[in-house]
């Protein structure tokens, strides 16, 4: 038996050697530091190593939870992404199904490049943008306002509006790139459904209504589930490089906090700990809305 | 029944305008400030910041451009930018096209655990700082290697791979070169890459703009200033707002913002360009990519 599984794996070797490359990385790079999670229930220090620090328990997680930041970072992270979920998960849709039924051929392939393109924007450069053009001082805002004799808030500096900023940003960077894959589904539909509805007399709108949405839906739900599942996983170069002292008290983030106490406060268990806590909701949170999907719509990831 | 088909004309005539306005409108939204950006980088900085410029350059002005390209950090940056993408990108290509090959054939023994072992690493991570004790431990820190190395597999992308060659290979491809006495590795270099150009192309394109646009790992892992890339000198000009011409005072100082204002702009211009340029004539690899990788399962 033994040998006979010996002599598959010899007959198939140069597939393993075509795995090997990555498999290799991923071991080191990939598992290495999952068993690194260790020293989340340590007291680690770098002289003594992930054997010989001290083991604590909980005692990270503890600390974690009773201090001030875990109901700020908490709070600003939902805030955020669900802000985000509930503008950017309807409006690519809406975008899709209205650039579906537009007639022009040339139009629609003009519309399409013109807003995928600032999806290539890096994050750095789109952050540099947002601060230039939101500058109250010679801001493109600014100055548009002071046209009309109005002034400009500073964005920037308020805890309140950096959401907003958030958001919208992301939108105008994404709106058009995450519309992609709808339109890929609204591509596959049968051409004979529009015709036969067109004879029957149906509006475009009915159309939309009828046929497009229906069509659709097994992607969108999809698509919600993977989002929903990352709820606590919300992007953390973005929010890094825009944060300041004056809108800290709503940017400080999970990640964020996680970045600050590891690389620059050298709390390098307390650092785990917390990215270990964000982890395991992470999944928790994906399996759920995974189990609700799939017991109300009939979609689910697995 | 005539008065329906009316109706619907007058309906539809509506909304196809609505439409249609909608779309320009947007059109502006993003075109108009990327055109600001390149006006503004060629303008004079004082009319920029009093908002005189809003369609054309009022005056020109190529101080900003000249004072960049004075900064040696510049083109270091710029050059070590070019050098991750590039190799980053042929070691990326490397390791997930073989793996994606690999993964694609049914006779894989083990294709099922192999599998977990590759989609684990989607949704679980060490995190922040075992990840990077690991690399400390490889003695990767500040080392050009860790910007193109550690990170190069991307599950997504075998994935990616893995259904393209699936889907695209014939089976009987395999079975026929088999008879003739052809091994697996020849059968890879000789056929199945070739024949995957456009799989190829979408996954180093996708790697290659994640690759100019990263920063994060420069920032952790790397400290020397002749490693650091673009984006990161970026962060200092753009975020950070030092400026790299010093610091002055009295009326120089004025002068001085004014022209670091205008390296903001030039810089956001020399570093968003390339990739710009280069996307209308992509655009249709990169609209494969979502496509092929919305298939997957």
């Amino acid at each position: 038996m033994k040998n006979k599984a010996f002599a598959t794996i010899k007959r198939h070797y140069q597939l393993y050697l075509l795995l090997l490359p990555s498999a290799i990385l991923l071991f080191c790079f990939a598992y290495l530091p999952m068993f690194g999670i260790v020293i989340a229930f340590q007291k680690y220090s770098p002289a003594l190593g992930v054997f010989g620090s001290k083991f604590v328990g909980f005692a990270n997680f503890l600390q974690f939870f009773r201090s001030y930041q875990f109901g700020v970072t908490i709070k600003n992270t939902l805030v955020l992404s669900i802000y985000s979920i509930l503008v950017g998960f309807p409006l690519p849709i809406l975008l899709a199904l209205m650039c579906n039924q537009m007639k022009t051929r040339m139009f629609k392939k003009v519309f399409q490049v013109v807003t995928y393109l600032p999806h290539f924007i890096s994050t750095m450069v789109m952050c540099g943008l947002i601060l230039i053009f939101l500058s109250p001082s010679s801001g493109l805002f600014a100055n548009l306002f002071k046209l009309f004799g109005g002034t400009f808030p500073n964005l920037m500096a308020g805890a309140s509006s950096f959401k907003h900023v958030y958001v919208w940003s992301d939108i105008w960077q994404h709106l058009g790139w995450d519309s992609i894959i709808y339109l890929a589904a609204l591509a596959g539909i049968d051409p004979t459904y529009y015709e036969a509805a067109t004879v029957d007399g149906a509006t475009t709108l009915q159309k939309i209504r009828f046929i497009d949405i229906p069509m659709i839906l097994p992607t969108a739900v999809v698509l919600l589930i993977l989002r929903a599942g990352s709820i606590l996983g919300i992007g953390f170069e973005k929010v890094f490089l825009l944060q300041n002292v004056q809108n800290i008290m709503s940017s400080e983030i999970i990640s964020t906090y996680v970045y600050k106490m590891g690389m620059q406060s050298m709390q390098y268990s307390l650092s785990t700990a917390i990215g270990l806590f964000n982890t395991v909701v992470n999944v928790i949170v994906l399996l759920a809305v995974n189990v609700i999907a799939k017991k109300f719509t009939d979609n689910s990831l697995f | 029944m005539n008065g329906k088909k009316k109706q619907q004309f007058t309906q539809d005539t509506v909304v196809n305008i609505v439409f249609h306005i909608i779309a320009i409108l947007m059109i502006l939204m993003v075109i108009y400030p990327l055109w600001f950006v390149i006006i503004a980088s060629f303008s004079n900085p004082a009319d920029v910041a009093s908002g005189k410029v809003w369609l054309w350059p009022k005056t020109l002005d190529v101080r900003g451009y000249q004072k960049l390209f004075e900064q040696k950090q510049i083109w270091k940056s710029y050059l070590n930018t070019i050098i991750y993408t590039v190799v980053g990108t042929a070691i990326a290509l490397f390791v997930n096209i073989t793996a994606g090959y690999a993964m694609s054939r049914k006779d894989l023994p083990g294709r099922k655990w192999i599998n977990v072992f590759y989609v684990i690493p989607m949704f679980v991570s060490g995190g922040l700082i075992p990840t990077y004790l690991v690399v400390k431990q490889f003695g990767l820190l500040d080392n050009f290697l860790v910007m193109v190395l550690p990170f190069a597999v991307s599950t997504y992308n075998i994935i990616v791979a893995r259904t393209f060659f699936q889907s695209s290979l014939p089976e009987s491809l395999w079975e026929a070169a088999q008879i003739d006495g052809c091994s697996t590795i020849r059968y890879f270099v000789q056929f199945a890459v070739p024949l995957s150009k456009a799989v190829i192309a979408v996954v180093g394109l996708w790697t290659a703009v994640g690759l100019w646009n990263s920063w994060f790992n420069a920032l952790i892992y790397l400290q020397s200033e002749n490693l650091i890339p673009l984006q990161l000198l970026l962060r200092r000009i753009l975020i950070a707002n030092e400026s790299l011409l010093g610091a002055a005072t009295g009326t120089m100082a004025q002068e001085l913002r004014q022209l670091s204002d205008m390296m903001k702009y030039g810089s956001i211009v020399i570093s968003t360009l390339p990739i710009m340029m280069l996307y209308p004539f992509l655009q249709k690899y990169f609209n494969q990519g979502v496509m092929i990788g919305a298939v997957k399962g």
